[in-house]
């Protein structure tokens, strides 16, 4: 299968393992991985924050870059959420019938990548190893907007050496929230704190997630904590790759 | 018109209150039980009705219908409810409603009333305004007589004194009610409050009280509760009014079958509270011989007049997205400086004033999206505070270096090209701030960020350059 | 200036404009929920025992050439002796040995004076454990079954539907009269989330659940 990867413009800058581990999973169960360079952002920070009309544009060249892709893989819930949740409304919002057309026939197309291995690809099974005890922060997007329910979890099961160790109160939101991070800083750490406690009690060694965007948010806190518990994407964990050291 | 909701025109921002309330370990430890008891419980009972998903679609449905017809069917109660012997008054705001109720009163020539927990009163400030005109009126819920012995504010739509613990309660009770030796244990100060109302039941001549539901086809009135209290002021005094939002109108007598579902479970995880008290108009020898409903406007039909969120309108009051918010677990419910506070208090509180005020009340929000999963009518708050968002941005309220900021990342954002060079960028402007791989001391907006938490470094290799040189063959 | 009706109509008028395509009419709101139960009448008396039991009700059967003795063995436990009933409560039904009144105009200090109170009710709702009370009717007016702390209500079996849906038609054909529906006694969880019982109704509520008669 011809699968083309949306990496978030996020992972792309910030988390660029997560997109080779994607790529290497991919390939390695005998797909082609096509990566279209004009690709840039689902325009979600610009949406959740107010500006709409400055994320009109991005979701317009978003359907631009991707018409004509067979699969998009994205290893990211929120951006899939973004684009299942709110490009219908915003251009039935921009009075653009045809708009309206092109990102109903994208849809169907688009695939969060444990939603594109297990149920377009039928596969839990990817052959990865990592020998460490996990924990799995179900992000609320992955949650409540794409529903994928135990999809992470029958994957990560599947890991060689890899011990799943449930996370306490699993499914309360971390305090990312894109900008609230920033607008409302505090309540956002007090947030942090609460997941933080829960996952120390864990004793786990790594905090995975679908979302980056919240394990920067809970690596940010573990980091001043020193707390020595390292915050690795679903994707690098199927690819077998050792969590990145830090110096 | 005035739309005022309790003092929220003059409340502090939300990050500002919050970051005091945060303070108080007290308050946080008292929240995070509440809140965790009574998830807990509604989970139970929710779980237990295979049809709830139905129900919630429904009660959605029902709810729409009603803002579409909502001028015949005030209409149709008004109709009824004379036709059963109540008279109606209608109140464009607050101060128009406050002012027809103290009318009432006065008329009677009482000096003081009791009430049945009624939040809608609490948004029209209508105890200040009973008390400046030499009334004095008494709550009667067990958590707003807290409230208002305390000379406090409610901080929970269902709970308004889920903020305060058994040994604060006594302190209260003890203080106000002169009962020196009062226990501590929740029997006690339940008994305590029994003793201090029972002679105000028995007693004073006017009840006032909310509506949960107005039913259109028969003029009924209906009131949720579950302590009695409810059921006393509606049946004892001689003279009743009650305070019916306009949104709180239900076409049928058979669409309870839906809500009574929905409230209950939601709200305090039972199966069903206590108490129901429904009537129409006054009734012979049984309870008020004169009954009054004042219906309220207070800036309802502004909320309705935007499609994209008059959805706001389809709330019962449950609590439920209060309780399943994390925002709330941290702050409680005064740092959103109105007497609705939580998820739907962030979305409703502006709307009312018509954005004029509580403007950092849609940013209180992580957009984690567990209130809309709880809600028993579906009101997509996550949705909602996202169209906020974006109207106060339109308004021009927004701040400017967010708006700056915006603009800036939008055209860096805008195609795959811009996106690379902002990449390179970024690796040159972040030097400055680089130490142990970690960026520190960022300026501006971004100080919120690492105020708290350590922020990585841009990594030296974006992956889209990784995907050209690999397409180069120097790739892995 | 105009009145205020007047001038929320106009409001109203003009803000429903945008929502008139996206509204179902009546008729076609979708109601996917259940409407009427499966279980049959045994299944549905232990249910609402069931329910009752666990708001802390006390439970209570008898059948219906019994109720007199029932009501006398109950009062007896609870050591009551004066109790009210509403004015049109059948007087067979009353054992000799206690005190009665029916309510011909009491006053709330009156009604404040008794033990308690008996009444019958409307119809039951097994699924919730709920009781409905018809005022000025079997349940007599609203303030006999508030004020006193003891409520005892007779339910006959006939009478448990099993889902709130039915419940809620069954009342619609007497919507008028006041209404109170009650399940379990007065409780109150304002004070840390602690549930307790007896706040201002009756502290206790007994159901004597009668077997074998229709009413």
């Amino acid at each position: 299968m011809r699968i083309s990867l949306f990496i978030t413009c996020y992972n792309d800058t910030l988390f660029p393992e997560t997109g080779k581990a994607v790529v290497k999973v991919l390939e390695g169960l005998g797909h082609t991985v096509e990566f279209r360079s004009a690709q840039a952002c689902c325009g979600q920070m610009h949406y959740n924050a107010g500006y709409q009309t400055h994320a009109l544009p991005l979701m317009e060249h978003f359907v631009l870059v991707f018409a004509g892709a067979e699969t998009i893989c994205i290893p990211s819930s929120s951006c899939v959420a973004m684009i299942r949740d709110h490009y219908p409304k915003m251009a039935s919002r921009a009075g653009n019938p045809e708009l309206g057309r092109q990102v109903a026939d994208l849809l169907p197309r688009v695939f969060e990548f444990s939603e594109l291995l297990v149920d377009k690809l039928g596969i839990t099974d990817v052959g990865a190893f990592y020998p460490h005890a996990v924990t799995l922060h179900p992000s609320c997007h992955s949650l409540r907007s794409l529903c994928v329910g135990d999809k992470p979890v029958r994957l990560l099961q599947k890991v060689r050496g890899l011990r799943l160790v449930e996370l306490p109160d699993s499914e309360q939101c971390c305090g990312f929230g894109g900008m609230f991070a920033i607008k409302n800083a505090d309540v956002s750490a007090a947030m942090l704190s609460e997941k933080l406690e829960c996952i120390l009690n864990t004793q786990a060694e790594v905090v995975t997630a679908l979302d980056n965007s919240c394990l920067m948010h809970i690596e940010g806190g573990l980091s001043r904590r020193r707390a020595g518990i390292k915050c690795v994407h679903i994707a690098e964990i199927l690819a077998g790759t050792e969590p990145v050291s830090q110096a | 018109m005035s739309v005022r909701v309790g003092h929220a025109a003059e409340a502090e921002d939300f990050p500002m209150a919050a970051k005091k309330l945060l303070q108080n370990r007290q308050l946080r430890d008292n929240l995070r039980h509440a809140t965790d008891v009574i998830r807990g419980k509604r989970a139970k009972v929710v779980n237990e009705l295979p049809d709830w998903e139905e129900l919630r679609s429904a009660a959605h449905e029902v709810k729409e219908h009603v803002l579409r017809y909502l001028g015949s069917y005030l209409e149709q109660f008004e109709q009824k409810c004379k036709q059963a012997g109540g008279q109606v008054h209608w109140a464009r705001d607050a101060s128009e409603a406050n002012g027809i109720i103290a009318g009432i009163i006065k008329r009677h020539g009482e000096s003081e009333v009791i009430k049945v927990k009624t939040m809608t009163s609490d948004e029209m400030s209508l105890n200040d305004a009973l008390q400046a005109a030499g009334i004095t009126p008494y709550e009667t819920d067990l958590a707003d007589l807290i409230i208002q012995l305390g000379e406090d504010a409610p901080s929970h739509i269902v709970v308004p004194a889920l903020h305060r613990n058994r040994s604060e309660v006594r302190q209260i009770f003890q203080e106000k009610m002169h009962l020196k030796d009062l226990g501590d244990r929740p029997e006690d100060l339940t008994a305590a409050a029994r003793e201090y109302l029972r002679e105000k039941f028995l007693r004073v001549k006017i009840g006032i009280s909310g509506a949960n539901f107005a039913i259109a086809e028969s003029g009924s009135v209906v009131v949720v509760e579950s302590e009695g209290n409810g059921r006393m002021c509606v049946s004892l005094p001689r003279v009743l009014i009650t305070i019916v939002g306009i949104e709180k109108i239900l076409p049928r007598f058979e669409d309870l079958e839906i809500f009574l579902q929905l409230l209950p479970r939601s709200a305090t995880g039972e199966r069903m509270n206590p108490y129901n008290s429904i009537w129409a108009g006054p009734s012979g020898t049984d309870g008020p011989q004169e009954f009054h409903v004042v219906l309220l406007d207070n800036g309802r039909t502004n909320v309705m007049a935007d499609p994209e969120s008059s959805e706001t309108l389809d709330c019962i009051r449950c609590g439920a997205c209060l309780n399943a918010c994390p925002v709330y677990r941290q702050t409680g419910g005064h740092a959103y400086g109105s007497v609705y506070a939580g998820p739907i208090g962030a979305i409703l509180t502006p709307q009312l004033q018509a954005l004029e005020h509580s403007q950092s009340l849609p940013y209180a929000s992580s957009l984690c999206g567990a209130c809309y999963e709880v809600c028993p009518v579906k009101i997509n708050i996550p949705d909602i505070l996202i169209h906020l968002r974006g109207e106060i941005v339109k308004r021009g309220d927004a701040p400017l270096n967010e708006r700056i900021a915006m603009k800036a990342v939008g055209f860096a954002l805008s195609n795959g090209r811009r996106l690379s060079t902002a990449q390179k960028l970024a690796r040159i402007v972040q030097r400055p701030f680089e130490h142990d791989g970690n960026l520190q001391d960022l300026p501006s907006m971004l100080a919120g960020w690492t105020t708290f938490r350590d922020l990585a470094a841009v990594p030296k290799t974006s992956f889209r350059e990784w995907w050209a040189e690999r397409g180069k063959g120097t790739g892995t | 200036m105009t009145n205020a009706k007047e001038e929320i109509m106009r409001r109203i008028q003009n803000a429903t404009h945008g929502l008139l395509e996206r509204a179902r009419e009546y008729d076609t709101i979708s109601r996917n929920y259940i409407q009427s139960g499966t279980r049959d009448q045994a299944q549905r008396i232990e249910l609402f025992c069931d329910r009752l039991r666990d708001y802390g009700s006390a439970v209570y059967t008898c059948q219906s050439d019994e109720i007199t003795s029932g009501i006398a063995n109950l009062l007896n436990t609870r050591q009551l002796s004066c109790l009210l009933v509403p004015s049109g409560f059948p007087a067979q039904w009353l054992p000799r040995e206690f005190e009665f009144i029916s309510d011909h105009r009491l006053t709330n200090e009156q009604i404040g004076r008794a033990d308690g109170v008996i009444t019958a009710c409307a119809l039951a709702i097994a699924s919730t454990g709920t009781i409905v009370l018809r005022h000025s009717e079997e349940a007599g007016r609203r303030a006999l079954t508030l004020i006193p702390d003891y409520h005892l209500c007779l339910v006959f079996e006939n009478q448990i539907v099993e889902t709130v849906p039915e419940g809620i038609r069954a009342m619609s054909t007497f919507s008028l009269a006041p209404i109170t529906t009650i399940s379990g006694p007065s409780a109150t969880s304002d004070i840390e989330m602690t549930r307790i019982k007896g706040v201002h109704g009756p502290r206790t509520l007994d159901v004597l659940l009668v077997g074998g008669l229709n009413v």
